[in-house]
């Protein structure tokens, strides 16, 4: 009898855990099935009352089209979520591969290299990291506004206020200024240089052994060569994990844009969503619709690079 | 030679640093320079800017809606001492050798890797008032005998949400808590708690210890550095946050009721042009984060155990 109470209370603990977690699991995704139901539903039956939840959530039909319609709807915005996607993809990975890169180098000269002036730098580094992102961008907002007046006194021949276009396959696309404001150059230039990510791959570099690096350096290897062919290809873990999240910051990137964009056609995902709320306050199906598509590329890189997530998040707690 | 083989590391050194460091002072400290000296100007990008001395921080100390935003900024870091203990607990109930833990996992952490303007969007559809998720569960699954009760009490029943100067900010913060309750937390208190020793409770079961004391006795303090580290984070970012969430979902009101400090630096800066005052409220607010990490980690060694 005694024997099997031990069990038994093991068994009565498992099944009360498995229905918490259950239950906060169903909490977490309450929200997202919400957005999936009322993403398909006609137009018509999103402002119905139903007598209870469970008729609420499940579509009296099911309208996939909805997804094309955000496209259609919003086409006259600038070329609309198709443009906006471009946008958000071509920054996100321009950013990405820039502070990814600058970082990387810039790590390597902190960890490794021995130059007047280091230690200095490095502190006022890990200083900036603590002040509020408003302090610096008011000026950098100011810079992107006035940058096109300055650079027209010093090079008069560029007409640097005028808006470009390019040709692909014979149609022509809004392509924005070249420097400043509604330009890519202000989407992505200021955010492709960090001192995070310089901070935490140092860290990182720090902890690889020097043996290795002491080897190639007898073989006859220059710095960069050991830089390229010892210190990235042992950084792996660190380097995905600053990859992931740095791109997927960019992806939700909301407030630099917001006040350096006013043209549709320059958007990214998020602030052509809000102009798209702006303009269809009512019509939740596209509105969920067009969040769907928003975040569902998250959805899976989160997925995907799961491991390196959850290993990201106890490396950039180690300076805590 | 040694000289040499030093001299061109030095040289090296600054070349791979280069890229990064322009960047760096281009981006971040000239901006942080030129917007301590901007504070102390008043500038509307049209005319010259004009050197005023002290005279933005005096008229923002007399600034009423400033001290209602910061009062609505604290109001909203209320959440966070829930949230943290919420995913504390979370962390507790998943550390445990159970099947299929990892899904669970990805499933409390999806909310924290989407929020943005997709899921505050939704969060704005989840709270309208007539057709919403919530006051649809409201309207048809909670007892009409509470419902009165609460509006007995004067109390706005069914809640009108983000358009009531009552139930803005507390809507604002469940959704935080859904938020952040399993992410980024979670996983720190989960690596904290799988670095116990499984021999402390095991010698707390020998004396007769109930859950909540091996809690309060064994997991409370063992995962108290991390504690620590999550608060900290979080209030830094709860005194400099709110702007996203209010500008998609309310607009910064009803009333300003969900304006935020950081939405006041906004409005100031970008809606009206005040780039001088806008600079010294983001020059006040870095002094507060600064003040509250530095108290944070004066004490905080005191009562964290190592």
């Amino acid at each position: 009898m005694r024997v099997f109470r031990k069990q038994d209370e093991m068994t009565v603990k498992k099944l009360v855990t498995y229905l918490v977690l259950g239950f906060v699991g169903l909490f977490m995704l309450l929200p997202f099935l919400w957005m999936l139901s009322t993403s398909v539903k006609p137009a018509s039956d999103v402002f119905t009352s139903f007598e209870n939840p469970i008729k609420a959530f499940v579509p009296r039909e099911t309208q996939w089209r909805n997804f094309p319609r955000v496209y259609d709807t919003t086409r006259a915005m600038g070329g609309g979520f198709a443009r906006w996607y471009l946008n958000s993809v071509l920054v996100a990975v321009v950013v990405t591969l820039g502070q990814v890169t600058t970082s990387a180098c810039a790590a390597y000269a902190f960890a490794r290299l021995r130059f007047p002036g280091r230690d200095k730098l490095f502190l006022g580094y890990l200083a900036t990291m603590m002040i509020p992102g408003a302090v610096t961008m008011i000026p950098n907002f100011i810079l992107m506004r006035k940058i096109t007046e300055w650079l027209t006194v010093v090079a008069p021949m560029v007409d640097w206020d005028a808006s470009r276009v390019v040709s692909v396959f014979g149609r022509t696309y809004d392509a924005g200024r070249l420097v400043g404001l509604d330009s890519y150059f202000a989407l992505a230039v200021p955010a492709m240089f960090s001192a995070y990510g310089t901070f935490m791959l140092r860290q990182y570099f720090l902890s690889i052994p020097r043996d290795l690096e002491e080897a190639a350096t007898i073989d006859g290897c220059g710095l960069f060569r050991i830089f390229t062919t010892i210190i990235l290809p042992l950084s792996k873990p660190a380097l995905a994990t600053l990859t992931i999240f740095t791109f997927m910051g960019n992806w939700q990137s909301f407030y630099w844009p917001l006040i350096v964009l006013t043209q549709d056609s320059m958007k990214t995902l998020p602030l052509g969503l809000l102009s798209f709320m702006g303009l269809y306050s009512t019509q939740w199906s596209l509105l969920m619709a067009g969040s769907m598509m928003m975040i569902l590329p998250m959805i899976i890189v989160f997925l995907v690079g799961q491991k390196w997530f959850i290993s990201g998040i106890q490396l950039g707690a180690l300076k805590g | 030679m040694a000289q040499t083989t030093r001299g061109r590391t030095a040289l090296a050194g600054y070349l791979f640093l280069l890229p990064n460091l322009l960047g760096f002072l281009a981006f971040t400290l000239l901006p942080v320079l030129a917007s301590l000296a901007l504070s102390f100007y008043a500038w509307d990008l049209f005319t010259s800017p004009r050197f005023v001395g002290l005279h933005n921080f005096i008229a923002l100390m007399r600034d009423r809606d400033f001290w209602y935003y910061a009062y609505n900024t604290v109001f909203l870091m209320l959440a966070i001492p829930v949230n943290i203990l919420g995913s504390l607990l979370l962390a507790v109930v998943m550390n445990q050798k159970l099947r299929g833990i990892v899904v669970f996992r990805a499933m409390y952490f999806l909310p924290s890797i989407v929020a943005g303007v997709g899921t505050y969007l939704l969060w704005r559809w989840i709270y309208n008032p007539d057709y919403g998720l919530i006051n649809t569960i409201i309207a048809s699954w909670f007892p009409q005998w509470l419902s009165d009760g609460i509006r007995g009490l004067g109390v706005e029943w069914p809640p009108q949400w983000l358009t009531s100067v009552t139930w803005a900010k507390p809507a604002l913060m469940f959704m935080s808590f859904w938020t952040v309750v399993g992410g980024y937390n979670m996983i720190l208190y989960l690596a904290a708690l799988q670095g116990v020793s499984p021999e402390l409770y095991e010698a707390a079961d020998i004396d007769g210890a109930n859950a909540w004391q091996r809690f309060w006795a064994i997991t409370w303090p063992m995962v108290s550095p991390t504690t620590f580290f999550v608060l900290t984070m979080s209030l830094i970012g709860g005194l400099q946050g709110g702007f996203e969430q209010a500008f998609v979902m309310t607009r910064g009101g009803p009333a300003g009721a969900t304006t935020t400090i950081s939405y006041y630096i906004y409005n100031h800066a970008f809606t009206w042009n005040h780039m001088g005052y806008a600079a010294a409220i983001a020059w006040v607010l870095f002094a507060v984060v600064f003040g509250v990490t530095l108290v944070n980690w004066r004490f905080g060694g005191r009562i964290v155990h190592y």
